[in-house]
């Protein structure tokens, strides 16, 4: 049996931006290990730069410094075995949803009966069967977001990079969906990295929550979530946690926000 | 109050009908005038003459040779217009460095009243067909450029990092994200390069070479003071020139399904 893939490893990553010329220290000294099959959430206040490391990792983003590798090789740019779901959906408004999850396939060496069987897997597993020649406009929120997971998906990725996938979408909608990517997660047995703002997400579903902090970006600790999936929301040893993970998140605000005006 | 209420579906008729109300009032005036001898019927002759002057024109006269003739110009004008245009706005969309040395002067000569090139088009390529279509693709190429290279350009960048995170090729991204997300711009491009090109037609029938054409018939009718027959040229201009255009309108909206 081959090894189990997906591992990811950061090791001292630093990324600088250039805002009206003044420069932005996004990432300073990243350094972090994912597990082939681990779902770890990255949590954090805006501009702590976790959607950086997130697009470094897809490799729309190249790093100042540092290394990021998966299995053993760098990245250096996108690959159809990183799949990333945006926050908004981002589908192409002139093709259905079977031509936009079709999308992901075209540059995998597989014949048409192949092709067709794997997208319409895909539509199934993300719950969008019967919708398959609807164009995004007709799409709710929700749907439209389960199509974007599908297209990132259908190439069997090891790693599936999600940066705030279920930000823009109502609680309700949200919550439904959570439950049905631990499923997929379960199902697939892939790496997953998830960024997001909302810290009930980032428990319910993650083995590993990562907390970032800002200016500079960086890892203020990672919280280990030893609890069988799937999970409920009531559950107290995740509330427990939950508030745990706010209370610090509050702490480093206070912090950050006592440093600002020695610095200035 | 009830009938208020009613939404799409029985408005078009209405609509179509309220547009009709100027054309035939105006119509029921020329008449009316050159029936109760307030316009001299040698400029203004009545409705019925210049249909007469139709009639014969079609059952024994050049009409349809004519209107085949300016038709066939106007299209194959447009469709090297077009096509020539189709393709040097993508590459200006495309390419930086296209755009920075070409654009310039397209823009330059795009100052150029369009009849000031006749006189050199005709050196280059004769009075006959050849000018003629060369001068029609000429007049329709223009906005074809213009609206292809803004659409192409104008790609959404969130859909271009789902492309590169896809590893689209460079065709992959011209066919699959650039061409679609310009197709609205190039279609409206089109839709102008169609009237401009009908436009140009009659001019390149107007100040070339007489030949065969609606264009031709109207100057015939000049030259022998055959007022119906000017006035029934003008007329077949004016409604081929809006059926083109309501057919571009029509065939556009087809074609954006997705809107």
């Amino acid at each position: 049996m081959t090894s189990p893939r997906g591992q990811i490893d950061i090791s001292g990553v630093t990324k600088r931006f250039r805002i009206k010329d003044r420069p932005l220290l996004a990432l300073d000294q990243i350094s972090l290990s994912v597990a082939p099959g681990e779902f770890v959430s990255i949590v954090g206040p805006s501009g702590c730069g976790k959607s950086t490391l997130l697009r470094l990792l897809a490799g729309l983003e190249r790093a100042d410094s540092g290394r990021l590798v998966k299995d053993g090789t760098e990245i250096s740019g996108p690959s159809l075995d990183r799949g990333l779901v945006f926050q908004e959906p981002r589908l192409f408004p002139w093709l259905t949803v079977v031509q936009n999850i079709t999308l992901g396939l075209q540059n995998q060496r597989m014949s048409r009966a192949e092709r067709r069987r794997g997208v319409a897997e895909h539509i199934d597993l993300v719950g969008l069967a019967g919708f398959e020649n609807a164009y995004p406009h007709q799409l709710s929120g929700g749907m439209a977001q389960r199509a974007a997971i599908a297209r990132a998906l259908v190439n069997r990725p090891e790693v599936l990079l999600l940066d705030e996938p279920f930000g823009a979408l109502d609680a309700l909608t949200r919550a439904r969906l959570q439950g049905e990517l631990q499923r997929i997660w379960a199902h697939e047995g892939i790496t997953m990295l998830l960024v997001t703002h909302d810290v009930d997400e980032a428990v319910i579903l993650g083995d590993r929550v990562v907390v970032m902090a800002p200016r500079p970006g960086r890892i203020a600790r990672g919280v280990e979530v030893d609890l069988p999936h799937p999970r409920i929301r009531a559950d107290d040893r995740l509330v427990r946690l939950r508030n745990d993970i706010i209370l610090g998140l509050e702490a480093d605000e206070a912090s950050t926000n006592a440093q600002r005006p020695a610095a200035a | 109050m009830t009938d208020v209420a009613a939404p799409n579906g029985p408005r078009i008729a209405p609509s179509v009908h309220r547009g009709l109300v100027l054309p035939v009032a105006l119509l029921a005036a020329w008449e009316l005038s050159s029936r109760l001898g307030l316009a001299d019927p040698r400029f203004l002759p009545p409705l019925e003459i210049i249909a007469r002057s139709g009639w014969h024109e079609m059952m024994e006269g050049r009409l349809w040779g004519d209107l085949l003739a300016s038709l066939r110009r106007d299209l194959s004008g447009f469709g090297l217009g077009a096509t020539i245009g189709i393709a040097l706005g993508t590459v200006l969309g495309l390419s930086r460095l296209a755009d920075r040395i070409l654009t310039p002067w397209f823009n330059g000569l795009k100052q150029i009243a369009l009849v000031a090139w006749i006189p050199l088009i005709s050196m280059w390529f004769g009075f006959d067909e050849a000018a003629k279509v060369v001068f029609v693709a000429l007049a329709a190429c223009i906005p074809v450029v213009l609206n292809t290279q803004e659409g192409v350009r104008a790609a959404p960048l969130p859909l271009i990092e789902v492309g590169r995170t896809l590893r689209f090729s460079r065709t992959q991204f011209l066919l699959r994200l650039h061409l679609p997300a310009a197709l609205p711009s190039i279609l409206t491009g089109l839709h102008l390069g169609l009237i401009y090109a009908w436009l140009a037609t009659v001019g390149a029938e107007y100040f070339m070479a007489v030949g065969p054409g609606i264009g031709g018939l109207i100057i015939a009718g000049r030259e022998r003071f055959d007022m119906p027959l000017v006035l029934l040229g003008i007329l077949i201009l004016g409604c081929i020139g809006f059926a083109i255009d309501r057919m571009a309108g029509w065939i556009e909206h087809r074609l954006i399904r997705w809107h």
